[in-house]
């Protein structure tokens, strides 16, 4: 028994290395369709990085009478975290408005000098809300637009920026569902040419399957060394890919910063380098083992 | 022990039917040297393709020592063909192995100990003469080292038959008579042989049973025969 698996993995070596040439063109091949799940994966982050910064940028935000009492504006930020649909609520005083405003406007004298004059705080409290998804900010606008509270509201600024939110709730949708569809696509594409790859590679010993049934040989004898060729393929061109695609994401990472400035594409790459070897490996490999095991199958009837 | 019972198989070709045999008996004894000759397409590869499972019948039985060839499983088959060495007139040796490793790969198929693989192959390989050119790879050998390479892979088991299926088609004539000293010295160590050919100076020499074939038919099966055409 032992002897037999050492033979069948002696013999996968061997047809990988006596094959050379044969070999080589199969990884080339696999490592090409790898580099494309790899893209994938990139891809992903990117659209999620991208696609989360863009809907942290969008909220309502509730401005309250000056007059408006702070327990009423309390209450009402409880009964908004209580929804499903929200994600988050932030309270901002009057006193706290005015410091960001300051704040922002510290290199502009006219403006706070303008503010230093005023003899009371011009701005008015707010509640900044953030939706789980873009698409649920009507439903929040609904709500406030029943609140029991709604005397004391100065302005919901959903009313305002409504067309734009729902515009970019639909884009964001549309990139999500986009970028899967695309996944799956590529994701095919890369499984099928793989899949022909090894099948032609084995194609072309289709006569030494055959002998190799009539001197004798059990399927499994036969069907083994394939199986462990299929493995090497699969780590190879894993370990290949990655080899590759490091100074690819390298160089492209600061650009990408420039664009989505939260985004370290190099750090997560490095970070998650395990992981993405690990699925790489995975991938490769179980694409390998099975694209050889069908490929032999159709071989071995004699 | 070999016995064809009233054996015919018929190939279906796009709605023609082709009869590779019909009705064929016979039984070859142990220890037996037997040439089965004939025109090509009188059927002799089909009776060797039937006793080693590469086809069934289509009709009949074929019996090889406790085995029903017919009624085997595919999965059985292998163990059939460790007790057949077969020999091909185009040697199917295997290209990506060493002259050695295709005459190991028929013990290591049967699970033998690497032990016995290093003492028994060199072994086989001295009796075909080509112990200096065990490391070579098929394509660099010529076509009778090709043939006793095969032979050496035949006969390594230690085969119940040895079945050679127009071994010399492809040979010149001096590595012909090698191949059939071979195949008689194997014969004479008490090893069955049944040799398909149509070389008529071989049979003619040989002095053993025949098996006269044409058509799919058996016309003649003569304990001493000559080689004659209908």
């Amino acid at each position: 028994m032992l002897t037999t698996l050492f033979r069948i993995i002696k013999y996968g070596f061997l047809g990988f290395w006596r094959n050379g040439w044969l070999s080589t063109a199969t990884l080339s091949i696999i490592v090409l369709a790898l580099l494309v799940f790899e893209g994938l994966i990139i891809f992903n982050v990117l659209t999620n990085g991208a696609l989360d910064v863009l809907k942290s940028k969008i909220d309502i935000s509730v401005y309250f009478k000056a007059d408006a009492p702070e327990d009423d504006i309390l209450k009402i930020q409880k009964s908004l975290e209580s929804l499903a649909e929200v994600k988050s609520v932030e309270y901002i005083s009057r006193d706290q408005a005015l410091v960001i405003f300051k704040e922002r406007h510290a290199g502009d004298p006219a403006i706070s000098q303008s503010i230093e004059e005023l003899q009371q705080n011009p701005l008015l409290a707010s509640l900044d809300i953030k939706a789980n998804d873009p698409k649920q900010y009507s439903i929040i606008a609904d709500y406030l637009g029943n609140a029991d509270f709604k005397t004391s509201f100065e302005k919901v600024t959903y009313a305002q920026n409504a067309v734009v939110i729902e515009r970019l709730g639909k884009v964001i949708d549309t990139a999500e569902k986009g970028g899967f569809l695309l996944i799956i696509f590529l994701t095919l594409i890369a499984i099928l040419v793989t899949f022909n790859t090894i099948r032609l590679a084995i194609y072309s010993s289709r006569e030494e399957i055959g002998v190799m049934r009539l001197v004798g040989g059990s399927n499994s004898f036969i069907r083994g060394p394939y199986l462990v060729e299929g493995i090497i393929y699969g780590l190879l061109a894993g370990i290949f890919s990655i080899v590759i695609i490091s100074p690819v994401i390298y160089f492209v990472s600061p650009y990408i910063q420039i664009f989505i400035s939260e985004m370290n594409l190099w750090l997560y790459f490095k970070t998650n380098l395990l992981t993405i070897l690990g699925y790489q490996a995975l991938f490769g490999v179980g694409l390998g083992v099975i694209s050889s095991y069908i490929a032999v199958r159709k071989y071995l009837r004699i | 022990m070999i016995i064809f019972q009233n054996v015919s198989k018929i190939y279906n070709g796009n709605g023609s039917q082709l009869a590779a045999l019909e009705d064929v008996s016979f039984t070859i004894n142990p220890k037996e040297f037997v040439s089965l000759v004939g025109k090509s397409g009188a059927g002799k590869s089909t009776i060797i393709k039937l006793l080693i499972g590469e086809e069934k019948a289509s009709k009949g039985r074929v019996i090889f020592q406790s085995y029903d060839v017919n009624k085997l499983k595919h999965s059985e088959l292998p163990q059939l063909r460790r007790h057949i060495g077969v020999i091909f007139q185009d040697f199917r040796l295997l290209p990506n192995k060493t002259a050695y490793e295709n005459v190991a790969f028929a013990l290591e198929v049967a699970g033998r100990l690497q032990s016995d693989i290093e003492e028994f192959v060199p072994q086989a390989m001295e009796m075909v003469g080509l112990k200096d050119k065990m490391s070579n790879f098929p394509r660099e050998l010529s076509g009778g080292e090709k043939q006793r390479v095969a032979i050496a892979r035949a006969m390594i088991n230690h085969p119940d038959v040895i079945v050679a299926d127009e071994p010399t088609g492809n040979l010149d004539p001096i590595n012909t008579s090698e191949i059939i000293r071979l195949l008689l010295k194997i014969n004479e160590l008490g090893t069955t042989v049944m040799l398909a050919t149509h070389n008529k100076d071989i049979v003619n020499s040989l002095n053993q049973r025949v098996i006269l074939m044409d058509m799919g038919r058996i016309i003649r099966d003569e304990q001493r025969g000559k080689y004659a055409l209908v």
